[in-house]
């Protein structure tokens, strides 16, 4: 069964539409703004604090809550979970406009960016965890990209191509774990240079730990909260298969994504423990570091299981929720918050509105790309000529 | 001025280069290797 | 023996000898940097805050002239860091009170000896030279910042300001001048030596024979011998480091270091995960190979059972419907037998009368 019953009419001018139209016409001005008076013209980085905003929000929460591609690949392709099918191509199209968003806000954050190429082609500077993270997501990209084309391919009627590049699913997904494995943890690996900048309830030799195995719990929740919206926005658009099969995604994604946040929250503790800073959890900041790991570990690891034993979806999906703001939490965290955490108040970073203003920016430029996507190709429903394949 | 490693950054230098180099030619490798492991099943339906 | 073969010979020994056979990665233990490479000794006791060293450097170094200008002492009531137009700022101190005399203390690029920025760099913008400077090279830079993020000193600042050449603006222990024999600007123009150049090994001996002379003056440290691994800029004091806004929680671990562990998972993960994965597709290919194969043969006995069971009944009910014509016939003959006997009878007995 392809295509709909009543395919919903989306007009031009609609209210979205409009909406969209103002925050791009507002992003061009400010990119304008950023091209023409340099970083400081647009935003609160300085001497100090040269990572802000746009790092922690666009960089590390953009791959952390793409992860979405990775796990659902390797939980349908290498451990042959066929009946999340349905989540495959909407978790790949996340990852894959995820990842471009990335690169898209690292052109506005460093200073040359004509010169992002430098690293692979001119210098590498192989000493450098950063360089490992750039080779790993332009590598993850071109992946990721692979991984998406038969969607295009079939919309487009390239039979030949697509056939040839769906014979190699299992491979890109096998290199998709293993770059994802490399970047996710390097993020955090990042940070391990310094030691004396990261407060240390947030430094912990496991730190690369940390963050691959919370980019787990981002990806699976962000399948879940995606769907959720997708459901609501685009389900004229799936077909009957995609429909009968949501209720699994969202019980068995709500049920990996418990156990994940439970070994996440042990891990979490064995860092305190390896540290010996259970005294710190007292101070301020060990309010801070409690609030992150029981309101947004702990809780949501126990939401998503009652939800998954009750087959409870609405309380799965709000838990999904409250799993993709607790991993902003973390990362936002990490470079920011409890980042530089000695220096004094006045010395410390605030965003400026217009680094705000570019992060959405570019994720409306995403979501636009992706509303396009999936109301014109194959995503939420298989093409008609190509029913076979699945 | 002495020759050879000095400092442990030359060392990490040359050492993850000749790694990263390695790392790919294993990648390659080892999908090559894998064909030739699995080449003569038959194809069972 | 021929020049050519004598030249083959002590190429194939210094090659022999150049062949550096890896070691673990333990600079503390195994790598002692740059032999003779050169240092600044920096004796807070004697400066006197006149900040020739900061006019010095700004000269020798072509930068944009300051708001203030270098004799203007009222710059010294703040803290100060460096900036994308300053590569040495000097910072008064008053640790005994307001009353008393203040202490100064000049700040720069420390000039590690395993620099966090030449390990962070991505683009291995950054060189520790065999003379002891840590240079950048613009030409090369991204602009990511990273090396800010990773430098203990929090030394590098970055030209914010600047659309097409941003850059990264560091002290560089005036690199060029030392290779033509000259001395750094600040070192050359302090008229106190509070600023000594030389060997780093000859300044920590300079450095522990001050304080061994005199005990009461100074603090028995030297800043930079150990920190972070090691600096080639070394510092005595006469009062407690951190007053003078030194680090003292830096440890002695070199900057390379600390990412070098995680680092060394990467080749790991290359190498195992692609066969676990590996594995466990196969294994899952054959679990579902197995399971449509026990499907499958479970389809067929369930048909061969439905149809030898079929065959069954019409068999039974062949036969049945055979022994049901076979009864009709002897039905029919029988009653075609009486029907004939009872006929004879009547026409028998009409006969009789």
């Amino acid at each position: 069964m392809s295509g709909a019953a009543a395919t919903v009419r989306r007009p031009l001018l609609s209210l979205s539409n409009i909406f969209t139209g103002v925050i791009l016409l507002v992003g061009l001005w400010l990119t304008y703004l950023r091209f023409t008076g340099g970083l400081g013209a647009v935003t609160n980085l300085d001497h100090n604090n040269p990572w802000g905003f746009w790092i922690g929000l666009d960089l590390l929460c953009g791959v952390a809550l793409a992860a979405g591609g990775y796990t659902t690949a390797a939980a349908v392709e290498i451990f042959g979970m066929k009946k999340y099918h349905a989540a495959l191509r909407p978790a790949i199209l996340t990852g894959f406009l995820g990842y471009s968003m990335v690169v898209l806000a690292l052109l506005y954050d460093v200073g040359r960016p004509w010169r992002l190429p430098y690293p692979f082609f001119v210098s590498p500077g192989v000493t450098s965890v950063m360089f490992e993270v750039g080779a790993c997501v332009l590598l993850y990209l071109v992946v990721l990209f692979l991984e998406f084309s038969p969607v295009a391919l079939e919309w487009l009627g390239a039979k030949r191509l697509r056939r040839v590049i769906v014979r190699l699913t299992i491979l890109l997904t096998i290199m998709g774990v293993v770059l994802s494995t490399l970047h996710q943890s390097s993020l955090g690996a990042m940070f391990l240079i310094a030691p004396w900048k990261l407060h240390p309830l947030w430094y912990s030799p496991y730190i690369p730990i940390f963050f691959f195995v919370s980019s787990i719990a981002a990806g699976l929740s962000m399948v879940i909260f995606e769907g959720t919206l997708a459901h609501r926005n685009f389900e004229d658009k799936m077909d009957e298969e995609h429909k009968k099969t949501a209720a699994d995604v969202v019980l068995g994604f709500g049920k990996g994504a418990s156990m994940v946040l439970a070994v996440y929250f042990a891990i979490k503790v064995f860092g305190v423990a390896l540290d010996n800073e259970w005294s710190l959890l007292g101070t301020g900041y060990g309010l801070w570091f409690l609030l992150e790991m029981l309101g947004f570990v702990l809780l949501p690891c126990f939401l998503f299981a009652v939800g998954v034993r009750d087959r409870n979806l609405s309380l799965i999906r709000w838990t999904a929720f409250l799993t993709v703001i607790g991993i902003v939490f973390n990362r936002f965290n990490v470079v920011w918050l409890c980042f530089n955490w000695q220096l004094p108040w006045e010395q410390r970073y605030t965003p400026h509105w217009m680094e705000i203003g570019i992060s959405v920016f570019v994720i409306t430029v995403g979501v636009t790309v992706y509303r396009f996507i999936v109301t014109r190709m194959p995503v939420f429903y298989e093409h008609p000529d190509y029913k076979e394949a699945h | 001025m002495g020759e050879g490693i000095q400092t442990l950054q030359e060392f990490m230098k040359q050492t993850k280069g000749i790694l990263y180099l390695l790392a790919i030619a294993y990648f390659v490798g080892f999908v090559a290797f894998w064909k030739f492991l699995h080449g003569r099943e038959k194809n069972e339906d | 023996m021929s020049t050519s073969r004598r030249k083959f010979l002590k190429w194939m020994s210094a090659a022999g000898a150049a062949a550096v056979v890896p070691k673990k990665a333990r600079a503390h233990e195994q790598f002692t940097g740059y032999p003779d490479s050169y240092g600044v000794l920096h004796d807070t006791t004697l400066c006197i805050g006149c900040r020739r060293c900061e006019e010095a450097c700004n000269e020798v170094n072509d930068l944009p002239a300051p708001e203030k200008p270098f004799d203007d002492m009222s710059v010294l009531e703040e803290k100060r860091r460096t900036d994308e137009k300053t590569y040495t700022i000097v910072n008064r101190y008053k640790p005994d009170g307001e009353d008393k005399e203040p202490v100064f203390r000049k700040f720069q690029c420390n000039h590690c000896k395993e620099p966090a920025c030449a390990s962070s760099c991505f683009v291995g913008a950054f060189t520790k030279t065999p003379e002891g400077a840590v240079v950048y090279d613009a030409s090369v830079c991204v602009g990511c910042r990273y090396c800010m993020v990773a430098c203990p000193f929090d030394v590098p600042a970055y030209e914010y300001d600047k659309v097409l050449t941003p850059r990264i603006m560091k002290c560089t222990m005036c690199h060029p001048r030392l290779l033509e024999g000259k001395l750094p600007g600040c070192v050359e123009a302090c008229p106190q030596e509070a600023l000594t150049f030389g060997k780093r090994e000859d300044l920590i001996a300079i450095a522990r024979e001050r304080i061994r002379k005199y005990p009461d003056r100074y603090i028995d440290h030297i800043y930079g011998q150990q920190e972070v691994g090691g600096t080639n800029w070394l510092y005595i004091t006469g009062g407690p480091f951190e007053v003078l806004d030194f680090r003292t929680d830096l440890g002695i671990t070199p900057a390379p270091e600390l990412t070098s562990g995680a680092l060394s998972m990467v080749p790991v993960v290359v190498g195992l995960w692609p066969a676990l994965l590996g594995g466990m597709y196969v294994i899952n290919q054959r679990k579902d190979r197995m399971a449509a194969k026990e499907k499958r043969e479970a389809v067929n006995e369930a048909i061969e059972t439905t149809q030898s069971a079929a065959d069954e009944a019409m068999k039974k009910a062949a036969e049945k419907a055979r022994q049901d014509r076979e009864k009709a016939v002897e039905m029919a003959v029988k009653k075609a037998a009486e029907e004939a006997a009872k006929k004879l009878e009547g026409e028998n007995k009409g006969k009789e009368s």
